[in-house]
């Protein structure tokens, strides 16, 4: 399903195709260039869209790899969620990408895919994303009493953290 | 009574028993491995066959700290286990050793200016031995236990007079 021409795989690609045919409203293409199939979905729509691409025998999405969180400081829904399915029975892969604002809550994936859990906590735990009707949404990586949230660009290091050399 | 009495000078028995307690004490040090990082895969090494620990009596790594004498923090210690690691060293039995190893667990290492690493392990347990390195090569481990059994070697039990 790589496309390593260069051609743009994301817009090309026959999932891609099958899922905007079916959701117009929540899916599109995703605008940058990006070597294997990717849609942007809305955030009201994303466990639908779960739903269908789990649920539906052709695709069987059955496997999520990871949940990444984006910090894009600058634009409007701050955070960017993207999600990356692979297809144990079928061998091939898709991106979603959710754009989620500073105040808002993502709905959680956990009932689709068990592997979501830990995902989302720590993307709450590092970015603070938060996310609906997750079964134990509190943080992972950092100590239970952290204010703050590490990975956010604008996060301040405390003064002991700084290095004297810098 | 009195012919032993202030006969011999107080030093030559505690020597002597200094001896004993000191070769015990150092030929049988069981290690806490508290591997955390990078660092635990050296540690793992070097208790492997080719740079065996067990010909130094370090052979058997104690998972409880009831059972152990050595603390080797071997890797990053960030600050969400930095209780628990001072709790693992208050439960080990007096007298206990700890050891630092790689540059994680000395000063921060490569990781100095995060926000979630404690800068050295010295500011939670007393070290005895500082081993550097990112990893330390398995002889490097070595080298700072051996330098261990020699710092044991000047313990005395004697009471220190002030």
């Amino acid at each position: 399903m790589e496309d390593s021409s260069g051609e743009n795989a994301a817009k090309t690609d026959p999932i891609v195709g099958l899922l905007i045919g079916k959701f117009p409203d929540s899916v599109s293409t995703v605008e940058e260039k990006i070597n294997w199939p990717a849609v942007r979905v809305k955030l009201g729509a994303l466990k639908q869209v779960g739903r269908f691409l789990k649920e539906t025998p052709d695709l069987a999405f059955d496997y999520l790899t990871c949940i990444s969180g984006v910090d894009l400081k600058d634009r409007s829904p701050r955070f960017d969620l993207v999600y990356h399915l692979v297809s144990i029975k079928h061998k091939h892969t898709l991106v979603l990408k959710v754009a989620v604002g500073e105040d808002e809550k993502a709905p959680s994936v956990t009932c689709l895919w068990k592997g979501a859990d830990w995902n989302e906590r720590e993307v709450f735990d590092l970015l603070g994303v938060s996310f609906r009707d997750h079964p134990d949404l509190r943080r992972i990586l950092m100590p239970d009493e952290w204010k703050g949230y590490p990975l956010r660009k604008d996060y301040v290091l405390a003064e002991e953290d700084k290095f004297p050399g810098d | 009574m009195g012919i032993i009495e202030n006969r011999f000078s107080p030093n030559v028995l505690v020597t002597t028993v200094d001896k004993a307690f000191n070769w015990a004490r150092k030929c049988s040090l069981w290690p806490l491995g508290f591997g955390l990082a990078c660092c635990a895969i050296e540690m793992m090494s070097t208790a492997a066959s080719r740079y065996d620990l067990a010909r130094f009596g370090m052979e058997v790594f104690r998972a409880s700290p009831r059972q152990a004498d050595l603390m080797i923090i071997a890797g990053t210690v960030t600050k969400k286990i930095a209780p628990r690691l001072k709790l693992l060293y208050e439960q080990m039995p007096e007298k206990k050793y700890v050891v630092a190893m790689g540059g994680c667990a000395i000063a921060g290492g490569p990781f100095y200016d995060s926000y979630s690493v404690v800068k050295r392990v010295d500011l939670i347990v007393p070290v005895d031995v500082y081993i550097p390195g990112c990893a330390p090569r398995p002889e490097a481990l070595l080298h700072g236990l051996l330098k261990l059994r020699e710092k044991i070697d000047r313990e005395t039990i004697a009471r220190k007079v002030s």
